[in-house]
This record gives C-alpha cells, structure tokens and sequence, in this order.
C-alpha cells in the first residue's frame, strides 16, 4: 500500500482588509498533517464554515489571490508545487466541489462532464461513459442538453459527481458530496466512493456528517478550530470509549442515537495561544493555556492532545 | 393555543402541483416532528405556515383566527442556511436586535458571545450565526416556531445545544415548535410526536 497524498504541517491563511487600508490575516487552518493511502478513504470531519474545503483547494491549486499557505503537499512523494497540480488536476485528482455554484451556468451539462477534448474521437468516447454514469445516477437523456439553471440542487450534485468520476482519477477528493440529496442518492454515491477504493484509489472525503465518515471512511480526522485534533479509525467511533480526544467523545455522544448529550462551549474565534480546545476541556492541564500541543503517535491514533504525550 | 393548517394546496406552476389538501395541527405545548424526502414540498408548507407564502389555497389560523399579516407575525420560520437570512452589511449586533433585544441572560443560554456582535455575518461560522437566527425570531410576541432543518448543516456537538436552549425555552414560553427534518433519529430525540410528510400531503 503506497502512500497517495501526504499533507504535511499545512496551515492556510488570508489576507483581507478592514476599514480602509488596515490589513488583517486571519488563519483558517493551522498545522494539518494528514495521509492518504493507496484502497483508502481518509474523512476529514469537522463543522461547516470551518475551513474544510480549503484543504481540497490547496491540493488542487485553486485557492484565490489573497491566501497564503505554507507547509508541503506530496503526491505519490513527489512534491505537489502549482505546475505539477495544474498537470494533475482533472486527471489523477479530481475534485468533487461542494456548492452547485461551481458548474458553468452557459454550459450544457453533459458537456460539463465530459470535459476539455483533444478530437472528436476522445469526445465521442467520453461520451459514452458520460452517458453511463448518469443514467447509473438516474439522469435521463433529457437531462444532456439541460443548463445548471434548469436543474434541481438533488440534480446538479449529482452532474458534479459525474464531472470528476468520469476521468477515473487515482485520488478523488470529494468536498460535502451528499448534502441536499435524497437516500438512495446518498447510498448510490458512498458505494461509488467504496468502489474506487476497491480499485486501489484513494479518496479524501471532506465532510460534516458523520454518518457519511462512519459508513464510507477508514480513517477520521477529526478537524476543529483550523487543527486536526485526532485521526482514528473508523471501528474506534462506535462509542465514545476508544476515541481520544474530548471533543472526539463529546461529538460522539451528541449523536442521536448514543444519547444526544450536551457538551456546553463554542470553538474559538480567532487565534489562540494553546490548545484550541482549552476553554472548554474537562481534562485540561496548566500548560494546555498556552502551548499548542503536536499531533503525536498514541496507539496508532493520531492526537493532538498533553495528556497523551511522552506515552502516558 | 392551537395553530391549524387546513387543506393546504399549492403549486409553483401548472405542470407540477406540491401540495394537495394538507391538513396539521399543533399545540403550543407541543413539539412536532415533520420528515420527509428533499424536494417533497416540506419547506413550501413551512413557508405557507409562517406567512411568506400568501397565494395558496385553504386556511392558517391561530386558535380558529385569520393570522393578521399587518402585525408581528406569531408563527416563526428558522432557516437551513441562516448565512442566506442575514443583511451581509449589517454588523451582527444589528442583526439580532432587529426584532427585539433579548435578555443577557437568553443570550447566555444561547451561547452568544459578546465578542460576536461586533463582527460581520461572513466572519462567522454557520453555528455561531444559527443562534442568532433562533434567538431573533424569540420575541415575546412568538407563539410558534418552525424549524426548517435548523441543524442540518452543523456538527453533532452544536446540533444538541442548539436544540437543547431551543427546546428549554419554549417549554418555558409556552411556545409551540414544528421541526423539519429528513433525521428521523434527531427527530426521535427531540419531538413529542412525530408526522410522515408523505401520508399528510394528499398527492
């Protein structure tokens, strides 16, 4: 098992202005260090708003002017710089975005997944497979000439899913593939997923269900406040009694199901000095206020937490 | 009190009718449960119920009354998406008290900090704005709330407070709560009852 995409120490930042001239950077993601293998999906978890899909942007190389990124991004362990992303973007990784605002509204669909053509040839064949894909996604021949506009959200989803299946990419990074879609859509895509992942691909799953990261993913990441606070396997989410981190527990037993229990708190607006989860942690330690623990190795689980370092 | 849809029926257009003869109840010491698949028409009838659609046929009314649609309107509608309710230039103390000012002490069951009000609806997250919205649409004169899958979009951990200061303050109002949403687990935690959008819209 090869490793496909490594992320290492990532952080992502924006510079935008306040009143006037006044410049202001604001982090949005701190220090992420993650992995993705060969037959592998890897589900980033975290809120809405938080940040996620900006760890899709960053390896496809889209991110706007005004950000600033710094740490590494490997691709089969070579280094993912812009040229190369711009080389493998649409190819080997694919992306499948999050808002229905990223199809072309002057572009019939089906043109929209078959995608950029060297002749007529190749048009021809994509064709084919663009047809396949989606009737399998219930898309009718009625549906090929239609413009974004004439779709409902449960229909363009599912163009946008087949715009990144059809190239058959190595990595698939899919950003929020499910919301807005009926049951059996839902089911239908995460088996796509799985299927890539029997075919020896890897797919990155950003997302803020969890039922999705529970029925599709090997490994979670569980992401708060702009850091990756503890990355598990997908056995250990069950209960909260093999999961580490205290927001990982708490995120955990507020599921319907295990007893929607409250946990009082908000995340952090803005920088902080420590942890970003000292305010409210039941088992915080003095040095949490202001030291920024390291995602280090406990068991097999990544975690980002003092009470688990210098193998306690 | 009793708020009472009665033979609801709607259509945006010609070809397709959403609605045909929906009929629900609910009590203000009630908390009802309503699910059904995406695009089945559960929003439209929120909206119907909450005064923002007025061209349907059949009748909305409060204890056997016409809800006047001059005054504060007393059944209140909460959005998936609160970002899509806010005013992008109005600051978020502005936001909040555009309706009534609420209590320090509502604003700490809710969660807000006070930190929040200075900024901008685009500098906060999705839960961090889904408060506003619910705390907003409490004013004193609130009979009803319908909650159009208010947590959808959040994680599990701000999906229970939400609901819990919710829940917690209407108990104590007296104020009714019809809630959305296609989670049947959620529902089954938080409703007294629960409707299948399905068997009430007679298509």
């Amino acid at each position: 098992m090869g490793n496909l995409l490594e992320v290492n120490n990532l952080s992502i930042s924006f510079t935008q202005y306040v009143q006037g001239l006044n410049r202001h950077d604001s982090k949005v993601i701190s220090d992420l260090t993650i992995d993705v293998n060969e037959s592998e999906i890897v589900a980033v978890l975290g809120s809405s708003g938080s940040g996620k899909s900006l760890l899709a942007h960053s390896i496809l190389g889209i991110l706007p002017y005004n950000s600033h990124v710094t740490g590494e991004l490997k691709y089969k362990g070579k280094v993912l710089d812009q040229q190369l992303k711009e080389e493998l973007r649409g190819k080997e990784i694919c992306l499948i975005p999050q808002s229905v605002n990223f199809l072309d509204p002057l572009m019939k669909v089906s043109e929209q997944a078959i995608g950029e053509c060297k002749d007529e040839n190749e048009h021809n064949q994509k064709q084919i497979r663009q047809r396949e894909i989606f009737s399998k996604y219930g898309l009718d021949e009625s549906v090929d000439g239609l413009y974004p506009f004439e779709l409902s959200g449960g229909m363009a989803r599912k163009v946008l899913l087949s715009t990144a299946l059809i190239e058959d990419p190595n990595l698939l990074i899919a950003d929020e593939p499910t919301p807005g879609l009926d049951a059996k859509s839902v089911e239908e895509t995460i088996n796509d997923i799985k299927n890539l992942k029997d075919h020896g691909k890897g797919v990155l799953l950003i997302t803020h269900e969890i039922d999705v990261a529970l029925k599709t993913a090997d490994r979670i990441a569980i992401f708060y406040s702009g850091y990756v606070i503890e990355i598990n396997n997908v056995e250990n989410f069950k209960n909260s009694d093999n999961v580490l981190h205290p927001y990982t527990k708490a995120l955990i037993d507020a599921l319907p199901r295990n007893g929607f229990k409250l946990t009082e708190g908000v995340q952090p607006l803005g920088e902080v000095t420590g942890c970003p989860y000292w305010e409210n942690c039941p088992i915080r330690l003095d040095k949490c206020e202001n030291n920024i623990p390291e995602l280090v190795e406990h068991d097999g689980v990544m975690i980002r937490c003092f009470n688990f370092e210098g193998g306690k | 009190m009793e708020l009472k849809a009665e033979n609801i029926s709607f259509s945006y257009n010609k070809k397709r009718q959403i609605l045909k003869d929906v009929s629900l109840s609910l009590n203000s010491n009630q908390i009802i449960g309503l699910i059904g698949d995406s695009g089945s028409g559960k929003s439209t009838l929120c909206k119907i119920m909450a005064g923002y659609i007025s061209h349907y046929k059949g009748s909305v009314t409060l204890d056997g009354n016409k809800i006047p649609d001059k005054d504060f309107y007393p059944v209140q509608l909460i959005f998936q998406h609160p970002e899509k309710t806010m005013n992008p230039k109005w600051k978020m103390k502005k936001v909040l008290n555009e309706s009534w000012t609420p209590t320090q002490d509502l604003k700490d069951t809710f969660g807000l900090k006070d930190n929040w009000l200075t900024r901008w609806p685009n500098e906060l997250s999705g839960g961090e704005l889904q408060r506003f919205s619910i705390l907003r649409a409490l004013n004193p004169k609130t009979k009803f709330i319908i909650a159009d899958e208010i947590s959808t979009m959040l994680d599990a951990v701000t999906q229970v407070q939400i609901w819990d200061a919710l829940i917690s303050h209407c108990r104590a109002n007296d104020i009714g709560i019809l809630a959305v949403s296609h989670d049947p687990e959620l529902l089954e935690v938080v409703c007294d009852d629960i409707l299948m959008f399905n068997e009430i819209n007679n298509l």
